[in-house]
């Protein structure tokens, strides 16, 4: 392809081009604290026009392997020790860093996880598209512009018709990924690397990225390696899925004998873990229970009929009456909440389901006074909620705490764990002596389970999974009633969401517990709540029992919502 | 409370021990504490005494260090600059890491409209000149040396609190601040118990990196006849003096600024390392 010949914008491919294979790869990662073996051996190949799905959790070595193939991982501390990447019948480890530079964006582009960051925000999204084209001297500057506006039209980014110069702020998520579709696509690449490029996305949102990617891979010829935690999605776009387990290929297969016939356990395991619209079950099965190959005698997944545990209406813990929150911005104020009155029963789970922006998040922080409501007012067991007085504050705040969907944003770095439990019930006064208070936070510690000996343990010792688990202690440590679990479980990975969301329903059993469970995936808030809040642009769409919610809605927003999950998600019954 | 803060404390100590650059640059510090405090008393010369029949000598075994124009001992005088210069340095930067730490702190986490108000104040007391604001001082309260540690600290804070308020307005935000509000604590605990300890690591560095500047600040005072008067002495005037006759004399610029080097590595090697051990993120033993 020479610079200047815009008469063969798709100029033949040569044959034999366009076929992936990595075999016997191993990577290891080497620190001061030690060797870490990412990639252990993996066998993969791609065939021209395929798409496959890279599957597992975080960890289990696939964005290792995704970023070895363009010699993206960063070395040192990252090794390659053994194997080769072999691309249209070569070494794509071989080759140096400047001649790899002439594969990258030009036969393999990559696809990044964050919309937000991976666009420059000073140049202007077109000409950001349209570098590959001339960095890889296909186009001159002025036709590879013309190129990325008719690209960007492709992916539906409308806007740069009109607006040539928009820069990335001016974006929403969901159409910078576009844009990174199309400034992948643009060069008309073999082969496309995904690493997990909806996972920052809302449901609506990811399900039109699938769609253009999924509909401009096959018009374009293009294979696909799609990496993901999310087995339901992947079976969504892949032709065929790989999974990985801690830096081994576990099992691949087709897409549909994976779901009906998986051999390995851990594979078991992901597509039973996960919440569907359509069990409803009173516990989630986890990878322990799998691995340990017990799983047939536990009684936990025994179906739970649908609100038995409820007979008669429950009492009000918590009513928000008219509320309204309202943040001033530079094109005026926005109503975040707009006149919102919800109630949540004693012992009961309200789940609250909404894209982002729709205003969940600052309403489940308005009833806990962590955002200032413009109007409106609260009842908290029939008081009204006013923070005027230290006395009243400590009231309400010992008995409404939060969980954060960022573990490791919401422990403070520098406290021990056994500091950060005892502060609140030291500041609360719950407990007469540093010893009773003590025991009391062993206590809690193993309720969540974890134990004594993490006691004197910094927050950055432990997994994400662990954090949650000291949040949640964190939260119980003050004895509260009401819970906000605010996407509490969003960042995680299926298997130690299932935990965490098993850990939440065994205590709501045990302390009786009421919960506004926030998120965004219908599934999870299905299987945690009672009834079910719909919320959108602020407002509260539609309410209902978690049951008529997905069998019967009643909007068309809720309806788009459920569309919008992945089919394997939804209707996958998997019975074991 | 007292116990739990020591856990953080014997924690840091722990890991600055086993940091050898830093273990040395405090032994380095203690030594030129030492020599700046007795020295003057154990030279046989003091600081201010001329003897005109030996100026310029050379170091050897009458003068330790040499002898400059006036014939005066470099040992007695660079030792005793040490005392008012580590005295400026140390005290001044005290100052203005009390003062700015608190008003940036406070200025971020109140955030709005009384940020913008304590931030303009910053602004204006940026825009005064600064030796104009020192004579001003000087005018008002006569030349006093104490006076000299409140001027500089009054105006190196100004950096401090800025550098201070912007990291509080990006770590207010974390999930875990958030947290602690909704655990019911109060303000100041928020202020002094979770912010600060994480606030530690740009302070630390600013704060080795003001040393220096108010070591040389009060150089240029005394310069302009504010600061340290002659025959009195500071490493920032001798260094001044010496590198005037450094072609007739060198080790009238070398002893003085061998200390103040000395000073400034060990300062800032001590630095790195409390940074690191202040972080419970690195690595443990």
């Amino acid at each position: 392809m020479v610079y200047g010949m815009p008469s063969t914008p798709n100029p033949p491919r040569i044959d034999l081009m366009g076929h992936l294979s990595i075999k016997n790869l191993e990577v290891s990662f080497h620190t001061r604290e030690g060797t870490i073996r990412a990639v252990e051996g993996i066998e993969l190949a791609i065939e021209p026009g395929e798409i496959v799905g890279l599957v597992g959790e975080s960890g289990s070595g696939k964005s290792v392997t995704c970023n070895s193939i363009l010699q993206l991982l960063p070395t040192p501390p990252a090794r390659v020790d053994n194997g080769k990447v072999e691309w249209s019948g070569k070494d794509l480890l071989d080759y140096s860093e400047s001649s790899i530079r002439k594969i990258r964006g030009k036969e393999i582009s990559m696809i990044f996880q964050d919309p937000m960051s991976c666009l420059n925000p000073y140049l202007p999204v077109v000409d950001q598209v349209a570098e590959p084209l001339i960095i890889h001297k296909i186009y001159n500057p002025a036709e590879a512009k013309a190129k990325a506006v008719e690209m960007l039209m492709k992916v539906g980014v409308k806007r740069v018709k009109e607006f040539p110069l928009s820069y990335p702020h001016e974006f929403s998520g969901g159409m910078r990924q576009r844009a990174m579709i199309a400034m992948a696509l643009i060069t008309e690449p073999a082969l496309l690397l995904a690493d997990e490029p909806t996972t920052a996305l809302d449901v609506t949102v990811q399900a039109k990225i699938l769609t253009i990617l999924r509909e401009l891979c096959s018009d374009l010829g293009v294979s696909v390696l799609f990496v993901s935690h999310d087995l339901g999605l992947v079976a969504e776009l892949a032709d065929r899925v790989v999974v990985m387990y801690r830096g081994k290929v576990v099992e691949q297969n087709d897409t549909a004998s994976i779901f009906k016939n998986p051999q390995h356990p851990y594979v078991k395991a992901l597509i039973a873990c996960r919440p569907t619209l359509e069990n409803t079950l009173w516990r989630l099965p986890t990878v322990e229970d799998f691995m340990s190959h017990s799983a047939e005698q536990k009684p936990h997944t025994q179906k739970k009929g649908a609100h038995s545990r409820f007979l008669h209406p429950r009492k009000n813990l918590l009513v928000g009456k008219d509320l309204v929150v309202q943040f001033t911005s530079e094109n005026g104020p926005v109503r975040a909440v707009d006149n919102v009155s919800i109630s949540i029963g004693q012992g009961t789970t309200l789940g609250l389901v909404g894209e982002s922006g729709s205003g969940k998040t600052t309403l489940g922080r308005a009833l806990l006074n962590l955002v200032t409501r413009t109007s409106g007012e609260i009842l908290f067991q029939d008081r009204l909620m006013d923070l005027g007085t230290r006395k009243s504050e400590m009231y309400f705040r010992k008995s409404m705490q939060i969980i954060f969907q960022d573990p490791y944003a919401s422990l403070n770095p520098r406290l021990t764990i056994e500091q950060t439990l005892l502060e609140p019930m030291m500041v609360h006064q719950i407990g007469n002596s540093k010893k009773e208070r003590l025991k009391k936070v062993i206590d809690l510690l193993e309720e969540v389970g974890l134990g004594e000996e993490h006691l004197a343990r910094y927050p950055h010792e432990f997994s994400g999974g662990q954090r949650q688990r000291i949040c949640v202690a964190r939260a119980l440590s003050t004895e509260p009633e009401f819970i906000v679990c605010d996407e509490c479980v969003s960042a995680m990975d299926v298997s130690v969401q299932a935990q965490v969301l098993n850990l939440l329903k065994s205590l709501q059993d045990s302390r009786g517990l009421t919960y506004l469970f926030i998120s965004h995936d219908l599934g999870v808030v299905k299987f945690m709540s009672d009834e079910i809040t719909v919320m959108q642009n602020g407002k509260i769409v539609e309410t209902g029992s978690a049951e008529c919610i997905y069998n019967d809605p009643q909007t068309e927003y809720t309806k788009q919502l459920i569309n919008s999950i992945p089919l394997a998600n939804r209707s996958v019954n998997f019975s074991f | 409370m007292t116990q739990q803060s020591s856990s953080l404390g014997r924690d840091a100590w722990l890991r600055l021990r086993a940091n050898r650059m830093a273990m040395l640059s405090i032994y380095l510090l203690l030594g030129i504490f030492l020599i700046s405090l007795v020295g003057p008393w154990l030279s046989s010369y003091s600081y201010e005494q001329q003897d005109l029949d030996h100026i310029f000598q050379s170091p050897g075994k009458n003068h330790l260090f040499g002898t400059d124009n006036l014939g005066r001992d470099v040992f007695a005088r660079t030792t005793y600059g040490g005392r008012i210069s580590l005295a400026v340095g140390l005290l001044a930067t005290l100052v203005s890491l009390v003062i700015g730490v608190t008003y940036g702190m406070l200025s971020g986490y109140l955030g709005g409209r009384m940020d913008a108000w304590m931030m303009r104040a910053v602004d204006v007391l940026y825009s005064l000149p600064f030796i104009i604001f020192v004579i001003l001082l000087m005018v008002l309260f006569g030349r006093n040396f104490l006076l000299l540690f409140l001027a500089i600290g009054a105006v190196e804070w100004l950096t401090m609190a800025r550098i201070t308020r912007a990291q509080t307005l990006n770590l207010k935000k974390a999930e875990f601040v958030e947290a602690a509000r909704a655990l019911g604590y109060s303000h100041s605990r928020i202020l002094f118990r979770h912010l600060l300890p994480n606030l530690i690591g740009p302070i630390i560095i600013y704060a080795t990196l003001t040393v220096p500047a108010v070591m040389l600040l009060e150089a240029v005072l005394s310069f302009l006849g504010l600061g340290v008067q002659a025959p009195m002495s500071s490493w920032g005037s001798l260094i001044k003096e010496g590198a005037e006759k450094m072609d007739a004399a060198p080790w009238l610029l070398f002893f003085p600024g061998s200390f103040f080097c000395l000073t400034l590595f060990a300062l800032n090697f001590l630095g790195d390392g409390l940074r690191d051990a202040l972080d419970p993120k690195s690595s443990k033993d």
